[in-house]
């Protein structure tokens, strides 16, 4: 029953990791059609850079506003100088140039932070634990479940309930439409791509402390990420929520009970959701 | 788009092709011949990447999954069944497993269409890649399979150990497997591909099938992958993750790129050029990733018809 509890717990925090990250990822490819296959490279660039600040500073807050701010302002130069002009409606010439950005980066962090994994060190505030009877579970990742369920709140909110959201929301159905009334979609993808990204920085300096930092840990995390978007559907908010919550529960378990075929349990579900239902969860088309 | 069947210009150019690999063992040091049968095994790896993406317009970003069940199959019965080689069931099964892979992952895949076959593709054969990166009792782990012993050609007097013989070896796979693929690409069922490819709503409407003629292409083009899956095990002599790895699906697709989608020599082109380029970039330095990651963003911004087109344009001039 403990272990029962204790893996719901530990599936709960990485799902939340996994729904930062793909929220962004749904986003891009529900409104701009781009699969970017940098998202993990910006997550592990996020956590290096939030690593090396923490080293710096001694404040974790400033890691993560350093790894939030640099991750989106990358990702906004990104779509504009390399992805927005030259190939907007071609999906393999943006995948061969996100893979291209992910060589970079990984490349690039290999050089900066060495091949040896690291960790981020928890913030002072939300070191030990709390004891409910025989369950021992950590603050931060409390604190992480919160954080996660705090961004959901924020993102619906933006997305149903805004003027802008409606705008996104429009942007995904239809874009050129959405154009033809007067919205500059040119800026609203841009601010989209730069939110995504800093999304994902974000979660690369949360999950530092319980996930660490490794060289690979860019193209796994992004194809976790994938799956969770392939399984809610593309552009779907909601989907990437159950999605990721479904993914970091199976992921949790399937590690502890299968450990071999930990990685086939979670493709085996995405392969399951897909023939039933083969455009996701909450897909539209 | 489609070139005249019987271009006089094309025949002699692959005639002087073909005769230049074959005479190349005379003029190269021995470490470009082993080179060369990299490329070689690459090329029909591109090539077959090249039928779905070229000829179908299916892209796919998970291409390795069949070179890579190949391999392990190969090296599976090599290390653990045979203890050598026994060359004849070793392609046979490798073949097959690589056709039985496609028709079960086409049977769930091709219903999705671009970006999402795109994802799904490349999640599927990144689950190949779990499956044998965890699954260490049987596939090694990260260590892979070593010692996969060449096949014994002793018989008609050739040693594959020896680097030349092994090229020869190749070159023979390489000829036959273009070959089989041109007749494809050029027959009826090869039209009918570039007919999806343009319009699939129309190809419905004259009464084709597109989702079986999707399928079979799909097959076609894992069964050719498979075989330089089988090629690639021997060359290297051991198996490891990586071959089901992103990073060899992704290889595959710039290679096509590079050398122009939907012209089957192109593709090959590009192989020869991505393999040397890696080669020698990574002689000189360790951050080799950097420039192939910057390969492939200009690739995509300056050359996205490809070298061949580019190259043809020139001599057309």
């Amino acid at each position: 029953m403990i272990f029962f509890i204790n893996q719901i717990i530990n599936g709960f925090v990485f799902g939340m990791l996994l729904f930062l990250l793909a929220a962004g990822l749904t986003l891009m490819l529900g409104i701009m059609r781009i699969i970017n296959l940098a998202h993990g490279s910006y997550y592990l660039l996020g956590g290096y850079i939030g690593f090396s600040i923490a080293k710096y500073t001694n404040s974790f807050f400033f890691a993560c506003l350093g790894g939030l701010l640099s991750i989106g302002i990358l990702g906004i130069f990104s779509y504009k100088i390399i992805l927005e002009k030259h190939f907007t409606r071609e999906p393999l010439a943006q995948v061969l140039v996100t893979f291209g950005m992910l060589l970079i980066i990984s490349d690039l962090c290999r050089w900066i932070w060495g091949g040896t994994p690291l960790a981020i060190p928890k913030p002072e505030i939300l070191q030990g634990n709390i004891n409910l009877g025989k369950i021992v579970v950590p603050v931060y990742r409390l604190a992480v479940i919160i954080l996660g369920g705090m961004i959901l709140i924020f993102l619906w909110w933006f997305q149903e309930r805004t003027k802008y959201g409606a705008i996104v929301r429009a942007g995904v159905d239809d874009d050129e439409m959405t154009e033809g009334i007067g919205i500059n979609i040119s800026f609203v993808k841009t601010i989209i791509f730069g939110i995504g990204a800093l999304l994902a920085g974000f979660a690369g300096v949360v999950g530092g402390p319980f996930v660490g930092l490794s060289i690979g840990l860019d193209i796994e995390i992004l194809l976790l990420a994938i799956v969770v978007v392939v399984i809610g559907g593309m552009g779907s908010l909601k989907g990437a929520f159950c999605g990721a919550l479904l993914i970091g529960l199976i992921d949790s378990f399937g590690k502890s009970l299968l450990p071999e075929l930990s990685i086939f349990t979670i493709f085996a579900t995405m392969f399951i959701v897909l023939a039933i239902k083969p455009s996701g969860l909450f897909g539209i088309k | 788009m489609r070139e005249p069947k019987y271009n006089l210009k094309f025949i002699i150019g692959i005639a002087i092709l073909l005769s230049l690999l074959v005479l190349l063992p005379l003029f190269l040091p021995s470490y470009y011949i082993g080179l060369f049968s990299l490329m070689l095994i690459f090329a029909i790896f591109s090539m077959s990447l090249d039928i779905l993406q070229g000829y179908t317009g299916l892209p796919s970003l998970g291409h390795a999954a069949f070179l890579g069940i190949a391999a392990y199959i190969v090296g599976l019965l090599n290390v653990k069944v045979f203890k050598g080689c026994n060359f004849g069931i070793e392609l046979v099964a490798g073949i097959l497993s690589a056709a039985i892979v496609a028709c079960i992952l086409g049977l769930i895949v091709l219903r999705s269409k671009d970006v999402y076959l795109l994802m799904i593709l490349l999640a599927s054969s990144m689950m190949l890649w779990g499956i044998a990166f965890k699954w260490r009792s049987l596939t090694g782990g990260d260590d892979g399979l070593p010692g996969i012993a060449r096949p014994d050609l002793s018989f008609i007097h050739w040693n594959l150990g020896n680097t030349i013989h092994f090229y020869y070896f190749v070159l023979l796979f390489f000829i036959v497997s273009g070959i089989l693929m041109y007749l494809i690409v050029n027959s009826s069922f090869g039209h009918i591909l570039m007919g999806i490819r343009e319009s699939e709503i129309r190809m419905q409407s004259l009464g084709y099938n597109t989702w079986l003629q999707k399928y079979i292409a799909f097959i076609i083009s894992g069964i050719f992958a498979g075989i330089s899956g089988i090629l690639l095990a021997y060359y290297n002599g051991f198996v490891s993750p990586s071959e089901f790895h992103l990073v060899t699906s992704a290889e595959g697709l710039i290679m096509v790129i590079l050398g122009g989608v939907g012209t089957l020599i192109g593709p090959a082109i590009g192989a020869v050029i991505i393999i040397l380029i890696k080669n020698f970039i990574s002689a000189y330095t360790e951050h080799w990733m950097i420039i192939l990651g910057l390969i492939y963003i200009f690739t995509v911004i300056f050359a996205p018809e490809g070298i061949y087109r580019i190259f043809k344009k020139l001599l057309e001039r």
